[in-house]
């Protein structure tokens, strides 16, 4: 099923749903950092409140997401990961190092702002 | 001592007719007999200093009640109410501080009282009191192995449940400001404790929609590896959950812990006490304390 990206100002929100299949995650991926340069958005949030389960592909994906945004202007920021899904992706060794997290869309959203108004 | 457990009858119920009719005349001197046993047997357990945390009159109420209970299950070969009543018994006498090898000692003093009863009652026939005695001892060891059990059983589930209790009130994740948490620490951490406190403070942080937490550990003398490790991950975690972790009051022996498994300081916020862990999580929240007036 493939991942819907909206526009919202100057942000982009991709919402994962509950199964994603790796080439999903590859179309996703393709389709944020085409369309960030396309929107000029200055930022986009990635939402994963319904993945109950996170594998070492999605987590890496969303590193990589995270990284090549970054490489093309904007942030990345992840939001509505799970407590059990926190804890479990640690112990695997995959902490999205350098990659902002928020707790769901409303505080990603407030982050960005926050982080607008400091930057203009 | 019998090695069977449980309640099943099978191997009493195999045998010929003849033990169970050697029990039945058994069981019938023993109730002749009852005052005079059951005195005997207390006196034993007082000499013995047996059962000290309980009073005289206490011990004989008891006394009476196991000795009819015991009689009863030498009868009917049925050891489910005398379960029941052992796990009874315990329940009421651990917490008052009475020992495993008082329960099993004074058990053993009945059944030594009564086997000497037998004995004075069969001194002239050494045949029949031999044969009383093979129908005797196996089931006076089952109900000895019986209420030993018990007890020990009873004694576990106390102990699991203080267990409980003490993990339940020793994980408070608590909300000192809008947004932030305080996780006061204090005893020994053991991998399972350090897995529920995680648990615990990861839903804390998202039902308390927190950005901040303090994880205060002065309580804490030192932890191992894998318990720092356990932290580190914990720190990691809450950060995948938007928060961020200070933790507070590392003792030497910690930050010696910390420093040998080698710890990406970047990743661990540190101050040096709870009050400074609670400023330093003020200013990251944009809260601003001023006194407005001399205290006075």
């Amino acid at each position: 099923m493939e991942v819907p990206i909206l526009k919202q100002g100057a942000v982009l929100i991709a919402t994962f749903q509950a199964a994603l299949s790796d080439a999903d995650l590859n179309q996703l991926r393709m389709g944020l950092v085409q369309q960030v340069v396309k929107f000029r958005s200055r930022a986009v949030i990635v939402d994963v409140t319904a993945m109950d389960v996170m594998d070492s592909f999605a987590s890496r994906t969303l590193r990589e997401i995270a990284h090549m945004i970054r490489l093309r202007g904007a942030e990345t920021v992840i939001v509505g990961i799970q407590p059990e899904v926190a804890f479990a992706m640690v112990q695997l060794g995959l902490t999205l190092e350098g990659v902002a997290t928020a707790l769901d869309l409303e505080e990603g959203l407030a982050y960005l702002n926050e982080k607008f108004k400091t930057t203009n | 001592m019998a090695k069977r457990e449980g309640t099943s009858t099978y191997p009493e119920a195999k045998q010929t007719e003849e033990p169970s009719e050697l029990l039945r005349e058994l069981v019938a001197h023993l109730r002749q007999n009852r005052t005079q046993l059951r005195e005997e047997w207390v006196v034993r357990i007082t000499e013995t200093r047996l059962l000290t945390a309980m009073t005289k009159e206490e011990i004989f109420a008891e006394a009476t009640s196991v000795y009819d209970s015991y009689v009863e299950a030498l009868e009917t070969e049925a050891f489910e109410a005398l379960q029941a009543y052992a796990r009874n018994l315990s329940e009421r006498i651990i917490p008052r501080g009475v020992e495993t090898h008082e329960v099993v000692g004074i058990v053993l003093l009945l059944r030594d009282v009564l086997a000497r009863s037998l004995f004075a009652k069969y001194q002239n026939d050494f045949k029949k009191l031999n044969r009383i005695l093979d129908a005797y001892e196996p089931a006076a060891n089952r109900i000895a192995n019986t209420v030993a059990v018990g007890f020990v059983q009873e004694r576990e589930r106390v102990i699991r449940q203080q267990q409980e209790a003490i993990r339940e009130l020793s994980t408070p994740v608590l909300q000192v400001r809008e947004r932030l948490l305080i996780l006061p620490i204090i005893g020994v951490i053991d991998p399972q404790r350090a897995r529920q406190l995680t648990e615990q403070l990861l839903r804390g942080i998202r039902t308390n929609r927190a950005k901040v937490v303090v994880i205060d550990i002065t309580g804490v003398a030192a932890m191992d590896v894998t318990v720092a490790n356990h932290l580190v991950q914990t720190v990691e975690a809450s950060r995948l959950l938007g928060a961020t972790v200070i933790v507070t009051g590392l003792s030497p022996e910690i930050a010696q812990t910390l420093v040998t498994i080698g710890v990406d300081l970047g990743k661990m916020n540190t101050v040096g006490d709870l009050q400074g862990g609670i400023e330093q999580a003020e200013r990251l929240l944009g809260y601003k304390v001023e006194t407005l007036a001399e205290p006075r």
